[in-house]
């Protein structure tokens, strides 16, 4: 078990490379540093020198990928691209190039997004588990099949009118909670109460769904037959036996998510004004700051990693028939 | 002069691949079988017809041209305009130019908006003008209910004669497949045509559904909207299908350092968190084509390479689901004796690939297929909305809600562009994943599929 | 059943509101809640330059000079100055410098700050990373002197700043140039550069509450800048306090953390989401105007004349990204003012009899006003001088038929219209280079443009079509064709923008080129593309905007400058026109002071401009402020950014507005409680049932 962890740890090494260059790639291949010099610095009484200042300042006066004038090692060292990945390896993230410290905001902006995301994650799981649980237990019913079609139905709108409509309804119309904004501590849960419903009212078609197939999928085995043979309550044997067996693939599923958590939603925080790490990331895309970027999306990698190591590590847990090698 | 976009080209080629697909079926029962068992659905028979109008538009509006413009006498050759039209368009002219000068609502004959009036005493009154096009037919306001109502009566009487022929022509097919519930058909037929023949009759004087800020007829961009939605669906997958089955068959058989390249491909690819990949290489893609406008012929030209590349981006980027599911296939499949005797025997990979392993994996790529097309088109709409989809100038259900969605706040609310796209987008989706559940069924009811590309999930 | 629904009852009971986005604490005190959209870049006097930034800086830093809040045209009074800077011109070394003396008054003192108190300034890195903000330290003061002032001034050459004027300031403060070669010559990485060790020869200091500045040569406009945060003062403490280690990881600087003689200091700040201003309990206490223009008195603004400002405890800005939670958090009374947009606009505003915008009655009755002021702003069409089909750089009689195309242009592009459509009338159709309310602008007569207006019954009206035509046919395209060739007229756009609005402001182009018969191309780009083109001079037609920094028409004239041509000099002429006959006309207006003399050589210069219409029309852009009725003394100052110290609220009033706006509809609660209940029943009977049933057949997997 051990062994497999740290060969997964070091398997991740060259997906991040891997990773790093792309983005890297991605951003430089059309943006050059004094296109984002130019960005940053706006359009007013911008001189060739304070361009050339702007770059110096932020380490963008090297060439990107190879150093045709440096000596030996110094060719692939003495690069944009060598000087800023090594210290995200060292987990330093540094500055963004509006100058704040990329770690400080981080650290800042990961609890309000937890405090979104986290609440849509667990509700939304009991709330389909739930339902799933009740369109199975009336199944080949006109409950079963109508939870199905309301299910094809709301997995059919797409998350903007979710948001939209939330936003007009609860706030505009009936004034029952703050339109968007958010402030620390208490005061956080009426700030959180519409974007937590409508993150897990859209969640709820495919994932009732799914759920409901598995559950479908258990109740098939034969020792469920037996144990309803036996004469087992139809309450016993689902909560009992179909619940318990089909929570494994559930959970399993469930758990290469949750690292990801961290990362906020981008759609639901830049609608609502919540300052957590989703809105963090898109105002970076939109304001070219490369440097918030590849931090975002080197974190966003290694929380990957992270949860696909975890969902193996769970499948032993409940499973002791596999066996990590 | 007619006009060949690069999208135009795709989706015709699309539309021919599958009509060769669908000859090939008939001839080999085996592939034919899994269909039959679809269409013994009535959820599946009703979004067939749905899809078929959806697409009926897309393609009508995927053929394009552009428009002479009128010939001077002393002049020798003929000259066009640089705007280039679609047999859409032509079709819808007058929803095209009768453009209002702002807000209306659906039906409406006066402007949602006051507006300065001078009144006949060189006073200024600020009041609701009349409309210039919808209910100008109209010589006194009152006349608007009965002419509304004879309208309606008008397209319903189509309707119903359309649908009076379509059900006696169905009788005749049901004789020759008697399995198909038909009558499912009909009533997606009658829900249809009871909703589009009295739409299209009242929009010969009204705007149905109402005008946009600057008085574009809501109900022609909806329609405008499907060709983007039914592009990104399906030229999306024609570059995901290659990806995904060649790399997830190649890592499932010939394992080894191939599998590891493949898997560290793929696994990279998935870590990068998806709206972001899809945005860092939109935005850069655009930087290329803005960089290069010689490249285009038109302003259309461009606004379709925009939508190109935003279907192969949404393509590199969401293959990994296939090629996994389609790995794990082959690595069960080449443990199966006939391959491993056609190894034995000499076989060539290629050969065992294309003989044995591709028809068996078939099923998966078709069920892939159907259901990545719903996702997609849900995709659009939010990628559009956060900036990195569509061009601006091409009409698509994301930048209608973008657009529409600030009107929420006004007093009174102008509700119907936002609900146009709503009611256009609720009913392509569900059809096509009531769809999708049909072909499921249909070919394989175990394969697992997480069926939405990463954007959405994001 | 009772017992569910007895919370419900319990709740409609309570008379509070739900949805108030602010601490309950808050309540009844004397806040003010404004907004942010865009996240500051900088908060450093000199580096900062965007508007949106002095709202908070401006605050904090005190310039010698400001503008008077009331009175019009925009007038210069002394803000920590004893009174207006005294000019002499001198001649030193062979050359003439103006030389400008300012004293001070005595006995200003800093806001509290950390940076005040010696042992703060030798902190080690384990105590700044135990600090939350830099206010969790023991807070000194200090006077203000000369010295601070000269401190800044010195910064703008500061190595590693980035100071968007230093490259105009170093035109002509005396020696700046030179002295940023040696401070970088000086500079040591990651080591706090004393400038107090290094001397600048353009700055004196006569006495601690007096400092001399010298220029090469004259301009006038310095005084303008005098009021501007470039020139505030920095305490060379504060940029020692915030140099020392660990500061910057908690992003402890001077560049988000200003220090200031002013009214107001930032206690709170987290670009994220809020901003906090807290009343500066050193401040002197300045007294709120008692003289104002015509009008101010019967509109209640002089009624606080003569108290010591400012008047609110504490401002509160919420960053707010997106239009439409601002505007209705507005309207629910969460936002003392709005900045007002277009799509509400109708919601908003009423044109009454007199064709003047004023609110409609809903907003009336809800005690909102609005006051609108035209911006010192310019936004235009510009024709690339370069260009072969729209520039007349080539010369000869190819300039002359580019020219009579321009003019068609101008006349055929409706911007009335384009005010109406996109900015609800919010702005007013340029007829020059010099946007109103500045000297040199003329608003009778004599002020519209003759090439594309004619003066009707008072008033300005857009010249028919038909003239346009007959300038096209002129300019060799009748009916949009080329003579020679018989192709049709392309015309391209270049534009950055891409938002979904594109759509319809492409299509209103598109109609606006139509009535002359030509054809229209956007080609649009990405901002940095955009410059790009604009620098290497390869657009065709464009449309840019300029904000002017100073109240002075120089600040207008200079971007048709020659010397100024952008794909020339990077220069801020755009759009790269040169006229030899106008360059010489403004080498001798830029330099003059405000005389009927200087009018009339602005008058010509105007005329130029319109008969060679290097700029297809444009408009001045008009700002809107919506407010509630308890937010006094609230007049729109295009010019002044400290405003907050003149403001006033009545927090009682805003209280017993925001209960009655805002009562929670508790209505759909309980329907959707009941439609649950109602749910339960049949799942209740059909569990009854399947639970008396033996075991039955299960469906397939799947739908």
């Amino acid at each position: 078990m051990f062994a497999y962890i740290v060969r997964r740890v070091l398997y991740a090494i060259p997906i991040l490379l891997g990773v790093n260059l792309l983005t890297f790639l991605l951003f430089f291949v059309v943006n050059t540093p004094e296109d984002m010099a130019r960005m940053q610095l706006g359009a007013k009484r911008v001189t060739p020198e304070a361009i050339e200042k702007w770059k110096a300042e932020r380490g963008y006066d090297r060439p990107l990928l190879w150093n045709a004038q440096a000596e030996g090692a110094g060719r692939a060292t003495q690069t944009v691209f060598f000087q800023k990945s090594v210290r995200l390896f060292a987990l330093d993230f540094g500055a963004s190039e509006d100058k704040r410290d990329i770690a400080a905001e981080i650290g800042e902006r990961m609890w309000p997004s937890l405090a979104l995301a986290v609440p849509v994650f667990l509700v939304g799981l009991a709330v389909c588990v739930s339902f799933a649980l009740l369109m199975a237990f009336f199944r080949a019913t006109y409950l079963d099949l109508w939870g199905v079609v309301l299910c094809v139905a709301m997995m059919s709108v797409s998350t903007l009118f979710y948001i939209i409509g939330g936003q007009y309804l609860l706030s505009k119309l009936w004034h029952l909670v703050p339109i968007s904004g958010y402030q620390g501590a208490t005061d956080a849960l009426r700030f959180l109460f519409l974007p937590v419903f409508i993150g897990v009212v859209a969640g709820i078609g495919a994932s009732s769904r799914w759920y409901r197939t598995l559950f479908l999928e258990e109740m098939g085995r034969d020792y469920v037959r037996t144990a309803r043979a036996k004469g087992l309550a139809e309450r016993a044997v689902l909560f009992g036996h179909v619940l318990q067996n089909a929570l494994i693939p559930i959970l399993t599923g469930v758990v290469a998510v949750i690292p990801l958590l961290f990362m906020g939603s981008l759609l639901s925080e830049s609608f609502f004004g919540i300052p957590g790490l989703g809105s963090y990331t898109i105002d970076a895309i939109q304001a070219q700051d490369f440097a918030v970027v590849r931090a975002m999306v080197f974190i966003g990698s290694v929380f990957y990693i992270l949860g696909l190591i975890l969902t193996d590590i769970s499948y032993t847990l409940v499973d002791p028939r596999i066996r990590l090698q | 002069m007619p006009v060949l976009l690069a999208t135009d080209v795709l989706v015709w080629l699309l539309v021919a691949a599958a009509a060769a697909y669908g000859l090939h079926c008939r001839r080999h029962e085996h592939l034919a079988a899994p269909w039959a068992r679809v269409f013994r659905s009535p959820a599946a028979i009703a979004s067939t017809v749905v899809l078929a109008f959806y697409f009926g538009a897309g393609l009508l509006d995927s053929l394009h041209f552009r428009p002479q413009l009128p010939q001077k006498p002393d002049a020798g050759q003929k000259v066009y305009s640089v705007e280039v039209l679609s047999v859409l368009d032509w079709t819808l002219a007058h929803l095209r130019g009768r453009t209002e000068k702002t807000y209306s609502a659906p039906l409406a004959i006066r402007s949602f908006a006051r507006e300065q009036v001078e009144l006949p005493g060189g006073k200024i009154a600020r009041e609701f003008p009349r409309l210039q096009f919808g209910g100008a037919h109209l010589a006194k306001e009152g006349h608007w209910a009965s002419d509304v109502g004879w309208r309606v009566f008008k397209g319903l009487g189509f309707a119903a004669a359309i649908l009076l022929a379509a059900a006696i022509g169905m009788r005749i097919l049901r004789v020759r497949w008697p399995e198909v519930p038909w009558n499912a058909a009909v009533w997606a037929l009658g829900g249809l045509l009871v909703l589009l023949v009295p739409a299209l009759v009242l929009s010969g004087g009204y705007h149905v559904l109402g005008t946009d800020k600057v008085g574009n007829d809501v109900f022609y961009q909806a329609l405008k909207s499907i060709r983007t939605s039914l592009v990104i669906g399906t030229v999306t997958t024609l570059v995901l299908l290659p990806l995904g089955i060649a790399l997830g068959i190649m890592a499932g058989y010939f394992r080894g350092w191939v599998d590891d390249v493949i898997q560290y491909l793929y696994t990279t690819l998935n870590s990068i968190p998806g709206v972001l990949l899809i945005a860092a290489s939109v935005l850069m893609m655009q930087v290329v084509i803005d960089r290069h406008p010689e490249w285009f012929a038109t302003a259309a030209h461009r606004a379709d390479a925009k939508l190109l590349v935003l279907c192969a981006i949404l393509g590199l980027t969401s293959w990994t689901g296939l090629a996994r599911l389609l790995r794990g296939e082959t690595l069960k499949l080449s443990e199966l004796e006939y391959i491993q005797a056609a190894h034995a025997l000499g076989v060539r990979g290629s050969r065992v690939i294309s003989r044995h392993i591709l028809p068996n994996v078939a099923h998966i790529v078709i069920i892939a297929m159907v259901m990545d097309f719903s996702g997609l088109v849900l995709a659009e709409a939010v990628l559009s909305y956060v900036g990195v989809g569509v061009d601006p100038s091409t009409s698509s259900f994301g930048t209608m809600i973008n657009s529409a969605r600030m009107e929420m706040s006004r007093e009174p609310v102008v509700w119907w562009a936002l609900a146009t796209a709503f009611g256009f987008m609720f009913v392509l989706v569900l059809a096509a994943n009531l769809l999708a559940d049909a072909v499921r069924d249909g070919f394989d009811p175990r394969v697992r599929m997480a069926g939405t590309p990463k954007a959405v999930a994001a | 059943m009772r017992a569910i629904l007895l919370p419900v009852f319990f709740l409609f009971g309570c008379a509070e509101v739900w949805n108030d986005p602010y601490p309950a604490s808050d309540r009844g005190q004397k806040v003010l809640y404004s907004v942010f959209s865009e996240r500051p870049k900088h908060l450093d006097p000199a580096q900062s330059y965007a508007t949106d930034e002095s709202q908070f800086t401006m605050q904090v830093y005190e310039p010698v000079l400001q503008y008077h809040y009331l009175k019009r045209p925009y007038q210069l009074i002394p803000n920590t100055a004893a009174a207006l800077p005294e000019l002499r011109i001198e001649q030193r070394g062979g050359e003439t410098v103006s030389v400008y003396e300012i004293r001070l008054q005595p006995g200003i003192r800093f806001q509290p700050h950390p940076a005040f108190v010696p042992g703060n300034l030798t902190l080690d890195r384990r105590q700044v990373a135990a600090l939350a903000s830099p206010y969790g330290l023991p807070l000194g003061t200090r006077e203000l002197t000369a010295d601070d002032y000269i401190y800044q001034i010195k910064r703008l050459a500061h190595p590693q700043l980035q100071v968007p004027i230093f490259g105009l300031m170093s035109e002509y403060i005396v020696g700046l140039k030179a002295y940023a070669a040696a401070l970088k010559a000086a500079a040591r990485p990651s080591e706090w550069l004393d400038l107090r060790q290094h001397a600048l020869p353009g700055v004196e200091r006569v006495d601690a509450h007096t400092y001399r500045v010298i220029l090469k040569g004259r301009y006038p406009q310095f005084q303008y800048w005098l009021a501007m945060h470039f020139f505030a003062p920095i305490p060379w403490e504060a940029e020692k306090f915030f140099h020392q280690p660990g500061m910057a990881e908690k992003n402890f600087t001077l560049d988000w953390w200003p220090v200031g003689t002013g009214p107001y200091m930032l206690t709170e700040n987290n670009p994220n989401s809020r901003m906090t201003l807290v009343r500066n309990p050193n401040y002197r206490g300045q007294p709120y105007p008692s003289e104002g223009e015509a009008g101010d008195a019967a509109a209640g603004l002089l009624a606080d004349a003569g108290k010591p400002m400012p008047f609110i405890e504490r401002a509160v800005y919420t960053r707010e990204k997106e239009a439409i939670p601002l505007w209705n958090k507005f309207l629910q009374g969460y936002y003392d003012s709005s900045g007002i947009s277009s799509d509400n606009f109708d919601q908003a505003v009423r044109i009454s009899l007199e064709g003047e915008p004023g609110l409609s009655p809903e907003m009336e009755a809800n005690g909102i006003r609005m006051e609108t002021s035209v911006e010192p702003t310019l936004f235009y069409l510009g024709a690339n001088w370069l260009d072969p089909v729209v520039g007349s750089a080539m010369g000869g009689a190819a300039a002359e038929r580019a020219r009579k195309l321009r003019q068609a242009l101008a006349i055929a592009i409706d911007w009335e219209e384009y005010l109406q459509v996109f900015a609800n009338g919010r702005g007013v159709p340029s007829h020059g280079p010099i946007a109103p309310g500045l000297f040199g602008y003329r608003d009778d007569a004599g002020g519209i443009n003759p090439v594309t207006h004619e003066w009707k019954d008072g008033k300005a009206v857009r010249r028919p079509l038909a003239t346009a035509k007959k300038l096209l046919a002129e300019a060799g395209y009748p009916d949009g064709r080329d003579e020679r060739t018989g192709q049709p007229l392309v015309l391209y756009l270049d534009t950055t923008t891409r938002g979904p609005g594109d759509k319809a402001l492409m299509d209103w182009w598109r109609k606006q080129f139509a009535r002359l018969a030509i054809q229209f191309e956007p080609r649009q780009t990405d901002w940095n593309r955009f410059q790009e083109k604009l620098r290497k001079g390869n657009t065709q037609l464009f449309m840019v905007g300029w904000r002017a920094d100073y109240p002075d028409p120089e600040n207008f004239l200079f971007l048709l400058n020659g010397a100024q041509a952008r794909a020339k000099t990077q220069g801020e002429n755009a759009s790269n026109y040169s006229n030899p006959e106008y360059d010489a006309l403004f080498a001798q207006v830029r330099h003059m002071a405000n005389t009927p003399q200087r009018q009339q050589l602005i008058d010509r210069m105007v005329d130029l401009f319109r008969r060679d219409a290097p700029w297809i029309g444009g408009f001045h852009r008009k700002s809107f402020d919506l407010y509630h009725g308890w937010l006094g003394n609230l007049k729109p100052n295009e010019m002044a950014d400290n405003k907050l110290k003149y403001l006033k609220v009545d927090p009682e009033r805003r209280a017993a507005m925001r209960l009655a706006w805002n009562r929670p509809v508790l209505w759909p609660v309980l329907l959707g409680i009941l439609l649950a209940a109602a749910a339960v029943v049949p799942a209740w009977l059909a569990y009854r049932r399947r639970e008396r049933m033996a075991a039955r057949p299960v469906p397939a997997a799947g739908a």
